[in-house]
């Protein structure tokens, strides 16, 4: 059995100033994936290719084990971008008309379920609406149709921490079904260091890691000393150092090893934004 | 079931549930055969990630806590209590000869050494 919902093999897409070059990753299926990096990383990009709204160069997409080119796969995505989309002169029971004729599987009790758990106000036109409203709305809307793949496009940006709070919640409840998942790129890792079960890092139009979360917080650390002490730690074990003014740090894999064996020496957790800061910054400072 | 997340512990959160659970075990609030939440549900619950649920559960499945059932959910294994405090004990026991060994090749006090035991208990 397919134990994907998304596989991805050496996707490559050209631009005048930018190249996705040669991206492989996966979303498991009942796992949340996410998926960071700065703008212009290359995320949407991806995503617009996964969805087939763009066109690849080369490369493999399968989705649910299928290379898709049919419609029938839209049917099981979810999608939502970091834009509302509906009309802003529509209210909840004009979008439901319209997406009620455009997805078969289109589940009308569970869409009143979701607009009364998130109270969003049932007469009032969308364009009144405030920005967490509407992706709330644009979320539910997304999940309404009962489908297998969620895929949000900094679906949490610009949310306040109550709205990201009750969605991350809603993501929860979504996997609750092995079958699903979530694929969900944001720039704002906290939330991602909360849910997700996977972590790919994108920088430049190439993956740069793809793994467990907890073993990036756990395991992941920074080690922080004096540039005498830095000549002491051998380059084999640590990823990338940083030199500042007044000290050098360096990301380390595995941060009880290097406790082990250099004495005295400061290493601190990581969090998944210091991880991304260190591999995209690079040696600056 | 009661499992209480510390997201300033050193401690990562998959071994912070793994002994909570083991904890409810041998002081009886769970019993056994009884039925854990489901891995998804639990994740939801704690607002974590579903890997990091499923790592406890598995630990606990390794230790010999829960058994597994596919399809049907984990459950509190039934297991002797008073065997598993006397292999615990027997740890212990070696780690505290190593206490000692230490304690007395370096002039440590006995006090001293039990009021850090105790410090470790209360804490």
């Amino acid at each position: 059995m397919e134990k994907n919902n998304i596989l991805v093999r050496d996707l490559c897409k050209q631009f005048d100033e930018f190249l996705l070059d040669h991206v492989s990753f996966q979303v498991p299926k009942g796992r949340i994936v996410g998926f960071i990096g700065e703008n212009g990383a290359g995320k949407s990009t991806t995503i617009n290719l996964i969805l087939d709204e763009l066109k690849k160069d080369n490369g493999q997409i399968q989705i649910f084990g299928r290379e898709h080119t049919s419609s029938s796969v839209k049917e099981d995505i979810g999608i939502v971008f970091d834009e509302c989309n509906f009309h802003d002169v529509f209210n909840v029971s004009d979008i439901e008309k319209i997406l009620s004729g455009v997805y078969k599987s289109w589940d009308s009790s569970l869409y009143r379920q979701y607009l009364k758990k998130f109270k969003i106000p049932e007469r009032k036109q969308i364009g009144s609406f405030s920005k967490g409203m509407k992706m709330k709305l644009s979320i539910i809307c997304a999940m309404a149709h009962k489908p297998k793949l969620l895929i949000l496009d900094e679906a949490t940006t610009g949310l306040d921490p109550v709205v990201r709070d009750e969605m991350l919640d809603l993501f929860l409840e979504f996997i609750q079904d092995e079958e699903c998942s979530i694929f969900f790129s944001s720039h704002i890792t906290s939330d991602i260091q909360k849910i997700a079960d996977y972590v790919i890092l994108i920088h430049q139009g190439k993956i740069i890691f793809e793994e467990q979360k907890d073993d990036l917080v756990y395991h992941f650390g920074i080690v922080k000393c004096g540039r005498e002490k830095f000549a002491s730690i051998s380059p084999n074990d640590y990823i990338i150092h940083r030199i500042t003014n007044v000290s050098v740090e360096c990301l380390v894999r595995d941060k009880e090893a290097i406790k082990r064996k250099y004495k005295d020496i400061v290493v601190d957790n990581a969090t998944l934004e210091d991880i991304m800061l260190f591999y995209i910054k690079g040696g600056a400072a | 079931m009661e499992i209480i997340i510390s997201n300033s512990s050193d401690k990562p959160i998959y071994e912070q549930i793994c002994m909570q659970v083991k904890n409810l075990i041998m002081n009886g609030t769970l019993s056994a055969g009884e039925a854990l939440p489901s891995m998804r549900v639990l994740a939801k619950d704690l607002h974590i990630s579903v890997i990091t649920v499923q790592r406890a559960y598995e630990d606990l499945t390794r230790d010999g806590f829960i058994e597994t059932v596919s399809g049907k959910g984990s459950f509190v294994a039934a297991q002797n209590k008073e065997f598993i405090q006397e292999e615990q004990l027997r740890v212990a026991e070696e780690l505290l000869q190593k206490v000692a060994e230490i304690g007395r090749a370096h002039g440590i006090s006995y006090e001293q050494m039990t009021n850090i035991l105790k410090l470790f208990y209360e804490e």
